[in-house]
């Protein structure tokens, strides 16, 4: 049997508001336990939520990145349960009608095609605390920190056919998020989170399957994971004759596995009403036109002007704009050494590869853009070699300075004076007479070795370019 | 002493003829020599209260002083006060001591006034008679055998007694209109909105307002006065101009428009409390008013209504009382499902459980249409009735309750014929509108009350034809003998 795979995402991504969604504590990860709390956040008796404006207009902003109908009229609900890190026993969220109506963003499969991924919906929602269950001697801890903080819940359509289109949407709308400064992305953090609903059915059927919901995976790495295991487990249990079940499944990424957190029989009644603590929120069409207005530049449109004003690849502008940090990189890179090709060829290869083994992020690498710029310049001009500016790089990277000092101190700068690079030609010709006899009975490869020869002598030093002129020229004398 | 009205007592700040600590002192020392009968102070905190009163004296002495400065009132315990335990009526919140103050009470205190303690009120301000305290019931000043009333007993009895020249309170169906009428007392439940409800512990928070037990409208106008204004912690509050309450209290009323909705005066109001209701117009006549017959068709839709939204409301609103972070919790909980079952129903009385249960079933998906939303539906047909009452007439009047006090322990078995007794009030929270009851005359000794509502925002009209009445007649004066 066929199988087909159908797939939609939650994402949560925390809003970097200052203060949390409605009260005055800030949002600062990392802090001790239960300071940054108020009385809003401990859920006092008396209290009341007062909406932080940032949240909503950031919200709105995401809304406007994905071309969505903004909710003019939007209410907060209550969602009804207990739980030791909900202050309240309710959290504060979005149902009937939420900030952000119906959207849509592309995504590029791996044949170079665009599909459309809907979204049906982005919801305004608070975050809970933590619970923590160590160091508590059988009692459970509680950091209400988290409490509070602003997130948006973005609910994709089952739009998507396979993991690689699961991770492609969960990619974009992580550019699209960071592109526009409303969340920072730090997965590490749960910033940025995400939830798989996942079904199979047999290829050509109309309906969908019975799906699972896998809860809060938080790594690009685990949600393809995450879904490959829940597929199989899904084919396996239908074509061994079995149904699969409603239910939430919760991934474990050192087991590789999902295992079964809740029915849909134990699912909750969350007695969802509107929060009468809080006014509906109305926004008009100019607010959401000044907000549209303020976009940046988003990842789609970035990368088309990549491939027309810098002349790359529809992939190398697909890796250079997935991150706005990688895209400003290059692009300062590009206008300060002048040369696109090169940049790109360096910020993807060089420097991401050198990130990427070192398991630093683009805003913590230690060369930045201006430097790279620098090194770039001097390979334009011909001053270093290709292989002389990987040293200056490693260079750079461990000890910091620009390229031109470190040409200088360390001596690398190309050798170009023809009549230095003639002499050093006639050496290595005088010196290996075999092997011009070789070459010159017609064993071409052997130029390599002299080129080699040459290096060698210089470290690396002589222009390739004019090396293999010479060579050319005296070996057929 | 305690027979003077605020305003009578601000004079007598002023003008040196006692001193706030004096004042205080008097006040103090009759809360103790009567509350202990009866109960109207669930906590007395006559430490804090001196040393206010001190600090009150030496503002009046450097001519600082603003109108409410050095005078004493009780609060209602559902304000959280700073240092202060806020029981809320409730076990659940018996060793609460809340982090801050209330805005309300915030108010009073920069205004200067003197806080003599935390009146006693129905567990989470759920009741008609102040049964349901933790607490203990509170008796009525004119009849120990009567309830005072509630949620608000303790701050209308505190009043009525003279164990207090003024207190808060909360009306979320009726609360401070229907105590205020058994007690004898003026008890203003401003527009939703126009009282900050930030720090008072929330009961319906869509209904839930604060307001005043004073002995007379010009009293209830200097409170609100001090109370009344946006909060900016509170997202229900209201941006509206705060006039000076004082102001209009003494125009004439003739002309004025009053309705008389029939609906009000229908099967089960007491044929001897229609009879005080009827001399109140007659007085009102002969200041020149004006009445006419109205109707607001949908009141006998009030009661289902609010007994839906109102404790849908509070089952969450509840929530958080749950013994993980303040408040009852249970002893040696085995776990997390022990601890929230035995906290929460250890913690909580039968009636607050009882509303729980009804506002959690009515919210429950299946039934959330046939209930809560048809209830709001509801809440918007009366509030046109209103709407559109007020586009004939200024103000309405009805009787504040069916009938006068009833007896402790005469609706314990008879949650419905409770739930009844609120049923002229109710209608005015559904629309979120002001209202008063002022005293009007006894049947049998016990006081009856006469409810005006007005449009919203209204407050400065309805205190005006309240005090209009009040210089004509002078049930307000009347004090049970007992605490003469």
């Amino acid at each position: 049997m066929q199988w087909e795979v159908v797939i939609g995402l939650e994402i949560h991504a925390q809003l970097a508001t200052k203060s949390k969604i409605f009260s005055g504590s800030s949002t600062a990860f990392g802090s001790e336990p239960n300071t940054q709390a108020n009385a809003v956040d401990l859920g006092l008796p008396g209290v009341l939520p007062v909406m932080n404006k940032e949240a909503l207009n950031m919200a709105i902003k995401f809304g406007t990145a994905i071309n969505a109908e903004i909710g003019k009229t939007s209410v907060f609900d209550r969602k009804n349960y207990f739980y030791p890190d909900l202050p309240k026993g309710y959290q504060t969220t979005q149902l009937a009608l939420p900030i952000v109506g119906l959207g849509s963003v592309d995504i590029e499969l791996e044949d170079g095609t665009t599909k459309t991924i809907g979204v049906t919906r982005a919801h305004l929602e608070e975050d809970a605390g933590k619970s923590l269950h160590e160091d508590f001697h059988g009692s459970t801890g509680v950091d209400l920190n988290r409490a509070g903080t602003p997130l948006i819940e973005i609910v994709s359509e089952p739009d998507m056919r396979s993991t690689k289109e699961a991770v492609a949407y969960m990619r974009k709308i992580h550019s699209i998020v960071t592109y526009i400064g409303i969340c920072d992305g730090n997965m590490q953090e749960g910033s940025f989170r995400c939830d798989a609903n996942v079904s199979v059915r047999p290829k050509g059927q109309e309906e969908f399957g019975t799906r699972a919901e896998l809860k809060n995976i938080n790594s690009f790495r685990f949600v393809e994971r995450a879904i490959d295991i829940e597929i199989e487990r899904q084919i396996d249990v239908i074509e061994a004759g079995g149904e699969v079940v409603q239910e939430t499944r919760l991934y474990d990424s050192n087991k590789n596995e999902t295992r079964s957190m809740r029915s849909k029989e134990d699912a909750m009644d969350y007695r969802y009403f509107p929060d009468p603590d809080l006014l509906p929120i109305v926004v008009t069409d100019d607010e959401i036109e000044v907000i549209r207005n303020s976009l940046p530049e988003l990842p789609d449109a970035k990368k088309a002007r990549f491939i027309k004003e810098f002349n790359l690849g529809a992939d190398d502008a697909g890796i250079l704009t997935a991150s706005l940090e990688l895209a400003d990189y290059f692009e300062t890179a590009t206008k300060e050494s002048g040369d696109s090709k090169l940049a790109s060829n360096w910020v993807i290869s060089e420097l991401t590869g050198r990130l990427n083994k070192e398991n630093l992020d683009i805003k913590s690498s230690p060369v930045n853009a201006n430097q790279l710029a620098g090194l770039l310049a001097r390979i334009k001009d011909n001053t270093i070699s290709g292989k002389i500016a990987k040293e200056v790089f490693d260079a750079m990277w461990t000890d910091g300075g620009d390229a031109d000092s470190i040409i200088e101190s360390k001596g690398l700068k190309q050798i170009t004076d023809t009549g230095a690079l003639e002499e050093m030609v006639d050496k290595v010709i005088a010196d290996n007479p075999d092997q011009v006899e070789q070459f010159k009975a017609g064993k071409e490869k052997l130029m390599g070795f002299f080129v080699g020869q040459i290096m060698k002598a210089t470290q690396g030093k002589a222009n390739p370019g004019q090396i293999n002129q010479l060579l050319k020229k005296k070996l057929s004398e | 002493m305690h027979n003077k009205t605020i305003a009578q007592l601000a004079a007598g700040l002023k003008s040196g003829e006692f001193s706030s600590v004096e004042l205080t002192q008097h006040y103090i020392n009759r809360i103790k020599n009567y509350d202990g009968e009866l109960n109207s102070y669930i906590t007395v905190s006559d430490e804090q209260a001196l040393a206010q009163a001190k600090q009150a004296d030496e503002m009046i002495a450097s001519g600082k002083a603003q109108p409410l400065t050095g005078i004493p009132f009780a609060q209602k315990d559902i304000f959280c006060t700073n240092g202060v335990k806020t029981t809320c009526g409730s076990k659940m919140l018996d060793n609460f001591i809340a982090p801050y103050d209330a805005t309300v009470i915030e108010s009073f205190n920069n205004a200067g006034a003197v806080m003599l303690g935390k009146t006693n009120m129905d567990e989470f301000a759920m009741g008609s008679s102040n049964e349901t305290s933790y607490y203990g019931t509170v008796k009525n000043p004119w009849g120990h055998e009567y309830v005072p009333g509630g949620s608000s007993g303790g701050s209308a009895a505190s009043v009525a007694a003279r164990l207090a020249p003024a207190s808060t309170g909360t009306d979320t169906g009726g609360s401070i209109r229907q105590p205020a009428a058994l007690c004898n007392l003026t008890g203003l439940k401003p527009s939703y909105g126009r009282v900050s409800r930030y720090g008072m512990i929330a009961f319906a928070s869509s209904l839930d307002q604060a307001g005043t037990f004073t002995q007379t409208a010009e009293d209830a106008a200097l409170m609100l006065n001090v109370m009344a204004g946006l909060d900016q912690r509170d997202s229900t509050s209201i941006d509206e101009p705060v006039p000076d309450y004082t102001e209009d209290l003494n125009q004439d009323l003739s002309g004025l428009k009053v309705g008389l909705p029939k609906e009000y005066f229908a099967d089960g109001l007491d044929s001897d409390v229609a009879k005080r209701i009827d001399d109140a117009i007659t007085e009102y006549k002969k200041l020149g008013a004006e009445f006419v017959e109205i109707s607001l068709p949908n009141t006998h839709l009030s009661v289902p209504a609010y007994y839906i939204v109102a404790p849908a409301e509070c089952s969450s609103n509840l929530s958080r009382f749950d013994g993980v972070r303040f408040g009852y919790r249970c002893e040696n909980p085995e776990d997390l499902e022990d601890l929230y079952k035995r906290s929460r129903g250890e913690g909580f009385g039968d009636e607050v459980k009882r509303r729980i249960m009804v506002g959690a079933y009515a919210l429950s998906s299946g039934y959330y249409d046939a209930y809560y939303l048809k209830a709001q539906k509801i809440r918007r047909l009366i509030a046109n009735d209103f709407t559109e009452a007020f586009k004939k007439v200024d103000v309405i009047m009805s009787p504040t309750t069916p009938t006068p006090a009833f007896k402790v322990g005469e609706k314990n078995d008879d949650p419905i014929s409770m739930y009844y007794s609120d049923i002229y009030t109710i209608a005015v929270n559904l629309a979120g509108l002001p209202g008063v009851s002022i005293p009007c005359g006894f049947v049998n000794n016990l006081p009856v009350g006469l409810q005006i509502i007005s449009p919203y925002f209204a407050e400065a009209k309805l205190l005006n034809v309240a005090h209009q009445y009040q210089t004509a007649t002078d049930w307000h004066q009347q004090i049970p003998e007992k605490y003469k």
